[in-house]
């Protein structure tokens, strides 16, 4: 009668204990809660903006925070920071997920692939991905906007390119566990086509390793996005991006230090947070282990 | 096991590692050489540079090879390359490995201050963590490699040299003095810049050794050797870090690629003319063979390092047969 409830209670469903360790740690609400921020200011930058960041005002050049309505000041050009802020912003949310959707488009399907099929499959694809992996990141993605030409799409996709075989190596190896597991052989066993096999059993369960890797590649690719637009190699000037605010406001950082450490704040800030929801993720999924 | 075993495993492993790099550096070197597929337009017209007369872009196409069959392209770009030849720079006007060879030394130099950095900051505070792993000490070590990791280069870097070069005034803000000049001079200008560059790896290589020294100290024979009255610090330094310095092994061997590209941005911050300026300037003119270079040199020095970190683990790890 009142037996089953009771162990309805003491087994709790996967989903339920992902939220319970999740959601323990306050880091982990904390780095959501700054993403989330940052999601309604990429959004919204046209809305919440107070100015147009392009516009410049010779009577308001280097105001500090909280003068005229700027309320974190103005930089050298009379441009409104937060306003600038914002729709960097806009620059990095569409860059993290711009390179991550390339990273996997590029890494996942070969990977499910490879894991599935083995064979030459896997040869080949582990040989390619190998190989990308031995170009240092950041000079991969410098090289692939040298020959492009400097702007913000071709700084994406490059990013996206040093995503690939990292993607790929986390999507191969859990799919490689999970093919061994004996539903897969039980459903193959009776004949499902291999791409149904891939939706319906491989693909969920390798979802809890990918979703850590694309946390830590979204802090990747923001740092990635503004170092690019530091050198001048990702937005162009005027626009605005936490990188291009930083290269143009160290000039002036003496008169006004505010376009400098409004965006410092910014990237480290949100690098931080996509880190700390990384690591809280790969802590809360898989199977009950104890913490180090 | 002798140490004749364990020289002739290392070598055969060696022998395997280095069998294993040929089709690696195939497919590195045919994907560098696509790099010119990704040229928008005419790559003639892009690698002679905006306002070049139609001489000069019919000059770059036949000296590039450029009117041959791609497969020709790829199997003069291949000779070439084994012959250590990586072609002319069209910015600079010199053969690329005569560049990379020239600034060489600077890059070495920032890196091997980085990488100094990374291990003096890095395994001490590894090691703190791990002795009090779970107290409020090992939560700052945590909080501060956690910070470390999500600073970049730049902004540590303009950071650093506006404060401390140009306010302060304690350490020079730009540039780089050869050794030649005096050791003080040459080290005083490269710690600024090879800190803003070590952190990242500093952060890495401490939450690395904090995770795994954690993990030994946890082992039986730790508390056997404690046990019979062997002292913490002997015990930590001896039997502990030996066993946990795989992990940081790695990272050490991982983060050489990354402080090489991270050269690039540290090097434009504090005007220092060494391989990262040098690819940076390659890549703002589009120059694909200085490009090419670079990429080529970066692979060879990223593919080194994973073959030193290879050889370090069998010699901290005798018995493990190595992948």
């Amino acid at each position: 009668m009142s037996v089953l409830p009771t162990q309805a209670v003491v087994v709790e469903s996967p989903r339920r204990r992902f939220l319970r360790r999740f959601a323990g740690p306050w880091a982990n609400r904390l780095a959501l809660a700054v993403l989330a921020v940052w999601l309604i200011a990429a959004v919204g930058a046209p809305w919440l903006a107070p100015f147009d960041p392009l516009a410049q005002d010779i009577e308001a050049r280097r105001l500090a925070p909280f003068t005229d309505g700027h309320l974190l000041g103005t930089d050298a050009l009379g441009r409104d920071t937060l306003s600038r802020l914002l729709y960097g912003a806009r620059v990095a949310g569409l860059a993290a997920i711009t390179s991550v959707g390339v990273g996997l488009l590029g890494g996942v399907i070969p990977a499910l692939l490879a894991g599935l099929l083995r064979g030459w499959w896997d040869a080949v694809f582990s040989r390619i991905a190998d190989a990308l992996l031995s170009f240092p990141p950041l000079l991969l993605a410098l090289a692939i906007v040298g020959v492009m030409g400097p702007n913000l799409t071709n700084a994406m996709l490059a990013i996206g390119v040093v995503f690939v075989p990292r993607f790929y190596r986390v999507v191969r190896a859990a799919t490689l566990a999970v093919r061994e597991e004996t539903f897969i052989e039980a459903s193959r066993s009776i004949g499902t086509p291999t791409h149904w096999v891939l939706r319906r059993h491989v693909l969920p369960n390798v979802l809890s390793p990918l979703a850590v890797q694309i946390s830590l590649a979204l802090g990747f690719a923001i740092l990635a996005e503004s170092s690019l637009s530091f050198l001048g190699l990702g937005v162009q000037p005027p626009d605005p991006s936490w990188g291009s605010m930083l290269s143009e406001g160290r000039a002036a950082w003496f008169y006004t230090p505010w376009p400098v450490i409004v965006p410092t704040v910014a990237v480290v800030l949100t690098v931080l947070a996509c880190n700390v929801l990384g690591d809280g993720l790969s802590d809360s999924v898989g199977r009950e282990k104890g913490r180090a | 096991m002798n140490a004749g075993v364990v020289a002739s495993r290392t070598l055969s492993m060696l022998g395997r590692r280095l069998l294993a790099l040929v089709p690696l550096l195939v497919i590195v070197s045919l994907a560098t050489f696509s790099l010119i597929f990704l040229i928008p337009g005419d790559p003639a017209h892009r690698i002679a540079g905006e306002g070049a007369t139609e001489a000069q872009v019919d000059a770059v196409r036949s000296d590039l090879g450029l009117d041959q069959p791609y497969y020709e392209q790829f199997l003069s770009f291949l000779g070439n390359l084994l012959q250590g030849d990586l072609g002319t720079s069209y910015t600079f006007r010199t053969p690329v490995w005569e560049m990379i060879s020239a600034r060489m030394p600077i890059t070495v130099s920032l890196t091997l201050v980085a990488m100094v950095f990374a291990l003096l900051i890095g395994i001490p505070a590894g090691v703190f963590a791990a002795r009090r792993a779970g107290r409020w000490q090992d939560r700052v070590v945590t909080v501060g490699s956690t910070l470390g990791l999500a600073t970049p280069n730049f902004v540590l870097g303009l950071l650093l040299t506006l404060v401390i070069g140009v306010k302060l005034q304690w350490l020079p803000a730009t540039g780089y003095v050869e050794m030649a000049e005096g050791f003080w001079p040459w080290l005083s200008h490269l710690l600024l810049p090879g800190f803003a560059l070590g952190v990242i790896a500093a952060a890495e290589i401490a939450r690395q050794l904090r995770a795994s020294l954690a993990d030994v100290l946890r082992q039986d024979y730790v508390r056997t050797a404690v046990a019979k009255g062997m002292l913490p610090n002997a015990v930590v330094w001896k039997h502990g870090l030996k066993n946990a310095l795989m992990p940081v092994v790695t990272v050490v061997g991982i983060q050489t690629g990354y402080l090489l590209g991270g050269t690039a941005v540290v090097e434009t911050i504090f005007g220092i003319q060494g391989l990262g300026d040098f690819a940076v300037r390659a890549v703002l003119a589009g120059d694909l063979p200085a490009i090419q270079g670079m990429v080529v040199f970066a692979v060879i020095i990223t593919v080194a390092a994973s073959l030193v970190v290879d050889l370090t683990y069998g010699y901290l790890n005798p018995r493990g047969e190595s992948q």
